[in-house]
């Protein structure tokens, strides 16, 4: 199963749907990427950087009270919380930034929904000296002004976008409007495994080492793989990235998708559950859209979910079945969410508890020697003001 | 001869190839303003489907897609007008200009049929490169509705030969990096480049991107066959928005933008006369 092929294609998924003048931008990457990734200095570095700065390994933390609470099989975390900037985000952008280094860019531009991924770049820019734009849309600049701030504190200048409907797809868009305006010293640094070709397999590679170092966990841990492993999908990084070391073993796969306030509602991010085929911000995949093909904008109480689209390589692995993706809503998310703040101590963000609430579903059907990884994407700090907001408007106490 | 190779030709230089976006700010002032382009010189024009995404638009061209999606334009629809274009007595081809997802969603065969019923001249996918649009060209040679490829700056020559013998119609040369707008500059190399592509392919060849004047489209003139003008008609278009809505006022807005465009696009030169079908005067 060797994905993609040399179109970005993950069968009929991916490719390349840009404006001409990015095509040259786009085989200079794939060839500055091809030649870092066979080059043990470059991967060396990479390694390096992601213990030193990042604090790589994150553990594996096996929740215990919960799981026996809960019934079924026994759920561990990889603790992606624990890296530095608290979230995955930081793998890829450490990945991408020493590669914008080695190609000699000087300036990162990025995209932000929630501002995750715009602190992830603007870290990064700092700690190697480049100069960093950050593209923001200017509803999610109103709902994460703290993100803004911590973005500015590191340096970047956050444009607000105001086209569109001012969030996440929209800021996507004016970062690759910026890049093709600025493609001879601009790097863009993608935050997730979603665009054209070879951004998709780029972020996977950079974020795989989440698989690779849990699976050696739970083998030395446990003495055997995980039955099943669970990851929230907005694009979907983090959950390439743990799903992709288990592609060829005999793992379950269950991507949660954010099911919003119900997918029998218009207010959901459930591409692949509602969605169609169709290309947005430069790949074939599956979409929210209207019958006509407009693009639909979607919600999450989770701002890093809240995207119309799906990395392709998701897409593919829904159509030939071997990974699944169910919706989890709103309600689960924030109750499963809860759940692990008061019988383990950690609490995790609004995205990855999509995941959590997934795996108490799945734990329930399996008997209780089994186990199943959750991938722990990122810290809840980041939410305490919209988790708050929602419990004070009557939302669910603990009851799992 | 196609009436598209008609008036897309060689012999027709300079080409003045302008864009408006279909149904801003409705229907039936984008039949008028298509006529009133003719009119103008135009020796083919650019329909513009409205889109929620539009990646390779500016500002202007954003903010009239908005206006014609909240007047219910969709491809279908725009696709629908030429016919009633044409009855209003429009000659000129008309090359529909849409972004691939909404194509995609129509369904290409669908497509095509409904561009051959509608007398639809040729076809403008600004998203979908040239690696990816083999299925696509080849759909469009077997229904003979040129697809027209892009080509910028950064295209390597060897993809230009490559672009360039695939092509049908017009290749349309991005002047500058960047997207859709009006702008003072072009891209320094843009002289080199557009020598690059006459060398490289026997297409006409017609330039766009930032182009709002006719000082700019005389500097050009030398190197290429013909220039492709949108953001410049689309912000006339967006300062008469009120009165192009209202049936009473709409002749007059739509005179005016004329008068506005021949002074700023073709100033002391005489406007093409491309209904003889013969050269031109313009810029020559």
């Amino acid at each position: 199963m060797k994905q993609p092929n040399h179109l970005g294609r993950y069968g009929a998924f991916g490719g390349k749907f840009v404006p001409e003048t990015l095509m040259y931008a786009l085989e200079e990457l794939e060839a500055a990427l091809t030649d870092a990734m066979n080059d043990s200095e470059f991967l060396n570095l990479l390694q390096h950087t992601l213990k030193e700065y990042s604090g790589r390994p994150t553990p594996i933390t096996p929740i215990k009270r919960l799981s026996a609470e809960i019934g079924g099989a026994q759920i561990y975390l990889k603790r992606e919380d624990l890296n530095h900037t608290g979230a995955h985000k930081i793998n890829n952008a450490i990945g991408q930034g020493l590669l914008a280094k080695r190609m000699g860019k000087q300036k990162i531009v990025a995209e932000t929904g929630a501002g995750q991924h715009g602190v992830a770049a603007a870290t990064v820019a700092a700690y190697l000296g480049l100069s960093c734009i950050v593209f923001m849309g200017k509803k999610d600049i109103e709902r994460q002004s703290l993100n803004v701030f911590r973005m500015e504190l590191l340096g970047a200048e956050v444009v607000a976008v105001e086209s569109g409907s001012q969030t996440l797809k929209d800021a996507t868009n004016e970062a690759i409007r910026y890049w093709v305006s600025h493609v001879d010293d601009t790097f863009y640094l993608i935050g997730s495994v979603v665009g054209p070709h070879p951004y998709p397999l780029m972020v996977r590679n950079f974020q795989r080492i989440i698989g690779e170092e849990a699976k050696e966990q739970m083998l030395s841990k446990t003495g055997k793989l995980p039955n099943a492993v669970c990851a929230c999908v907005g694009g979907g990084s983090n959950a390439m990235g743990v799903f992709y070391p288990f592609l060829e073993d005999d793992v379950q796969l269950f991507g949660a998708e954010a099911g919003g306030k119900g997918t029998d509602t218009k207010e959901h991010a459930a591409t692949l559950n509602k969605g169609r085929k169709g290309v947005i911000h430069g790949a074939l995949t599956y979409l929210l859209q209207d019958d006509r093909g407009q693009i639909l904008e979607p919600y999450s109480i989770s701002a890093g979910l809240d995207y119309p689209g799906i990395g392709p390589e998701h897409a593919y692995l829904a159509e030939i079945g071997r990974a699944h993706y169910e919706s989890i809503t709103d309600d689960e998310a924030v109750k499963a969410l809860q759940a692990l703040c008061e019988k383990e101590g950690i609490l995790p963000a609004l995205e990855s508890a999509h995941a959590l609430a997934l795996a108490f579903k799945k734990a329930q059907t399996m008997p209780p020697e089994q186990s199943i990884l959750v991938c722990l994407s990122g810290r809840g700090d980041k939410d305490v003001q919209t988790i708050r907001k929602v419990l004070k408007e009557g939302g669910s106490h603990v009851s799992v | 001869m196609s009436r598209f190779s008609r008036y897309i030709s060689k012999d027709n230089k300079m080409l003045f190839i302008p864009y408006i976006t279909a149904g801003d700010p409705n229907a039936d002032a984008t039949v008028d303003l298509a006529l009133m382009l003719e009119s103008l010189g135009a020796h083919a024009i650019e329909l513009g489907i409205p889109y929620s995404d539009p990646l390779a638009d500016g500002p202007v061209i954003q903010k009239a897609s908005i206006r014609a999606l909240n007047s219910g334009m969709t491809l279908e629809r725009a696709m629908s007008l030429v016919p009633i274009m044409r009855e209003k007595g429009l000659k000129i081809p008309v090359i529909i200009f849409t972004y691939y997802n909404l194509l995609l969603q129509l369904g290409e065969e669908q497509f095509f049929k409904l561009a051959k019923n509608g007398d639809i001249d040729a076809v403008l996918v600004p998203d979908l490169p040239f690696e990816e649009s083999c299925l696509l060209r080849e759909k469009a040679k077997v229904h003979q509705i040129p697809l027209i490829s892009l080509v910028a700056p950064t295209t390597s020559v060897e993809r230009l030969k490559k672009i360039g013998e695939a092509s049908e119609g017009f290749l349309y040369c991005v002047s500058s990096l960047g997207v859709t707008g009006v702008r003072d500059e072009f891209h320094p190399d843009v002289y080199h480049f557009l020598k690059n592509v006459k060398s490289a392919c026997d297409l006409p060849i017609a330039v766009g991107f930032g182009i709002s004047s006719y000082q700019q489209v005389e500097k050009l003139s030398p190197f290429c066959d013909g220039f492709i003008v949108g953001s410049v008609i689309v912000r006339e278009v967006e300062n008469r928005i009120d009165q192009l809505a209202k049936d009473d006022q709409r002749p007059l807005a739509v005179e005016e933008i004329k008068r506005t465009l021949s002074v700023k696009l073709f100033g002391p030169f005489e406007a093409p006369n491309q209904n003889k079908g013969t050269e031109s005067t313009a810029y020559s």
